[in-house]
């Protein structure tokens, strides 16, 4: 399905601020000022390095922030127009799994080794469609149909540690998709799994996404996979949007240093099998939480720094089309 | 996972062999002449000779072992001493009491102590959980007898709303039984909740961090379900685990609970039989709770495969 750019976007984050408390001094910030939308039947690609902030923009977006200390600071999080920042949590309970459903990057660790699978997938049913049990079960069956599983009868009498990595990420999916929701959320849902195995998931998910219209929000360190399976991309730096565009402007004309340097630090693009691109050639690391520099987060591992980078942090400033990139030098006229 | 099974079975008889060595080796090898011993103080060397002619006594000593383990393999525990009867029949007159406490301690301490593990875990680090760990260091320190006391003086002999002691059979009077059961039950169940807590609270915490809960949260799952279902049901062999080994806990106690009691129960014949130094009771209620302990502790064994799946045999 082909998404329509001028329907009205399922999920908008507006101002996302995403903090955690630390004791006595001012909260430490993980996501800053983050705004995006995603509409119904797009994939929207959040990549960056570990500890950009991109699982917590994720679960600020569910409220699954790791208590106590983590919330959220500011910021909307709108789902067909009605803020999920302020509703109740009883409501909040209700949108999850059914209008905004979330997939793990470890499906060796994300299901719960005691129950079968076939409970696992039907207790999401039965708790949003107040169904009996046994249709529960029958939804989920159909669902492991769906997301190609062979011998689903057997599997839903199966518990986790029964099926191989690739098997049990598909029963996430299967999990995640149960009550169709609006958007998924998927962080890194490949990262852990073989080469072949990723693609044959990736692929699941586009199927699905395009029998059901799902927003997806696809989190990644692998361009690779940006390129496969994004509409639209967002560069995530230390808790800072610094880039963002449709995937061709982005491939064609990568614009923040960042985005240039995680490009570079890519064996090949669309390369096929084999190599993927592991965003780790760029030199030095994310910065801490707490030690997250004034001015451009990105200026002290950057190559065309400039002293007004390390004072004054850029705005997100337009390059042409959808495209916008948060640069001093190579988005403004510094 | 019936082989599992049976070596587990058959690994408790080497544990039973070395608790009947150490229980024989318990009169053979007391300070004085066994013989002598269970004569008594006024018996004569005559008296001496027979008894020790009668218990095989001046055998070799692994003949004597073979000898009595045969006894007790076809259910012969001796004779009292004092009572001069069978120690089985005395046992099995004792054991209505223990047993009853036994289990109403068992269910009093998991129905207290389960919920305020998985609350304390759940609220880790909040006043409610330092709440409830203070108070489980508290129940843990405070002797058994001490809390049996205090309970007897406030809420036998102050508030008057329970018998002060004594045991009512269940077959006699089951409200009485009962009314007799509460402040032992509390007295000797707070030391075993607390353990119980502290375990219970410490595998909930450990298991609130999984993966699994997380993804049980965004399905949109109510609390109440993530913590019982999802988390308690992984947390549930170190738990059971710590029941069945806190059985030892319970035994101790035991002892003291019924003395502080008067409950005519297995502890009370322990402590009357070493006062007595009868040791034929003192060895058969030895026998006993160790099979109890044993025998206990194989079936929780036997029972993980039931609480995580991934256990196999
Ligand atoms: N519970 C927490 N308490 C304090 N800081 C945290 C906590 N969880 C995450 N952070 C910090 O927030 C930042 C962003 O973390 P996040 O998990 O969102 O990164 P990520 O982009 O998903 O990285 P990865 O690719 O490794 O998954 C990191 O610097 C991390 O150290
Ligand atoms: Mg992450």
């Amino acid at each position: 399905m082909a998404f329509d750019a001028a329907e009205a976007p399922v999920l908008v984050v507006d101002g996302l601020r995403t903090e955690f408390a630390t004791g006595e001094g001012p909260p430490s910030v993980a996501v800053h000022d983050l705004s995006f939308t995603v509409r119904r039947g797009e994939t929207l690609c959040i990549v960056g390095e570990s500890g950009c902030g991109k699982s917590l923009t994720a679960l600020s977006i569910l409220r699954l922030l790791p208590r106590p200390y983590g919330r959220i600071g500011a910021g909307r999080v709108l789902l067909d127009g009605q803020d999920l920042a302020q509703i109740s949590d009883a409501e909040m309970r209700a949108v999850r799994g059914r209008a905004i459903s979330m997939i793990f990057q470890e499906p060796m660790s994300s299901l719960n080794p005691v129950l079968t699978i076939g409970r696992q997938i039907a207790e999401t049913v039965m708790v949003h469609e107040q169904l009996d049990w046994s249709a529960c079960m029958g939804r989920a069956l159909e669902m492991l149909r769906q997301v190609r599983i062979p011998e689903p009868e057997r599997r839903l009498q199966e518990y986790p540690h029964q099926l191989s990595g690739g098997m049990r990420q598909r029963v996430m999916i299967a999990m995640a998709l149960v009550c169709r929701p609006r958007v998924l959320l998927a962080d890194e849902p490949t990262t852990a799994l073989d080469v072949t195995i990723q693609a044959q998931i990736l692929d699941l998910v586009r199927d699905l996404q395009q029998e059901t219209g799902t927003a997806v929000i696809l989190i990644t360190h692998d361009l690779g996979v940006v390129a496969e399976m994004a509409e639209r991309v967002l560069v995530m730096y230390a808790g800072n949007k610094v880039e963002e565009g449709s995937v061709t402007e982005i491939f064609d004309a990568p614009t923040h240093p960042y985005t240039r340097g995680l490009m570079a630090a890519m064996p090949h693009l669309g390369g096929g099998q084999g190599h993927r691109g592991r965003l780790n050639e760029i030199p030095g690391v994310v910065p801490a939480l707490h030690a997250r520099p004034p001015g451009c987060s990105f200026a002290p591992r950057c190559p065309l720094v400039l002293d007004k980078c390390r004072v004054e942090a850029p705005p997100l400033l337009g390059v042409g089309g959808t495209h916008a990139a948060a640069c001093w030098v190579t988005a403004g006229n510094a | 996972m019936w082989s599992y099974a049976i070596r587990r079975i058959l690994a408790t008889i080497p544990v039973l062999c070395v608790v009947a060595i150490i229980v024989f080796l318990l009169l053979r090898l007391s300070p004085g002449d066994p013989a002598a011993i269970i004569a008594g103080d006024n018996a004569t060397v005559d008296d001496i000779a027979m008894i020790r002619a009668q218990l095989g006594l001046d055998r070799p000593l692994l003949q004597q072992f073979v000898f009595w383990l045969g006894q007790l393999l076809s259910g012969d525990f001796g004779n009292s001493i004092y009572l001069a009867r069978p120690v089985i029949g005395l046992i099995m007159e004792r054991v209505e009491p223990t047993l009853a406490l036994s289990v109403t301690t068992m269910a009093f301490a998991m129905l207290l102590a389960i919920p305020m593990g998985v609350l304390a875990a759940w609220r880790a680090g909040s006043w409610v959980d330092q709440t409830i760990m203070a108070l489980s260091v508290l129940a843990f320190s405070v002797p058994v007898f001490l809390i049996g006391y205090g309970l007897v003086i406030g809420f036998s002999l102050t508030l008057d709303l329970l018998p002060v002691q004594g045991f009512v059979s269940l077959s006699d009077d089951p409200l009485q039984f009962l009314r007799h059961l509460v402040l032992p039950t509390i007295a000797l169940g707070l030391v075993y909740s607390a353990l119980l807590a502290r375990i219970t609270r410490a595998t909930m915490l450990e298991t609130l961090n999984e993966d699994f809960i997380r993804t049980a949260r965004a399905k949109g799952l109510a609390e109440p379900r993530v913590l019982l279902l999802h988390a308690l049901k992984n947390a549930s062999v170190p738990i059971v685990t710590t029941i069945g080994t806190g059985l030892a806990l319970l035994i101790g106690g035991v002892v003291v609970t019924e003395s502080v009691f008067a409950i005519p129960g297995i502890g009370r014949l322990t402590i009357e039989a070493v006062l007595q130094r009868d040791y034929p009771v003192i060895q058969g209620v030895i026998l006993v709770i160790a099979a109890v302990y044993v025998f206990v502790n194989l079936a929780i064994d036997l029972a993980y495969p039931l609480l995580d799946p991934r256990i196999r045999f």
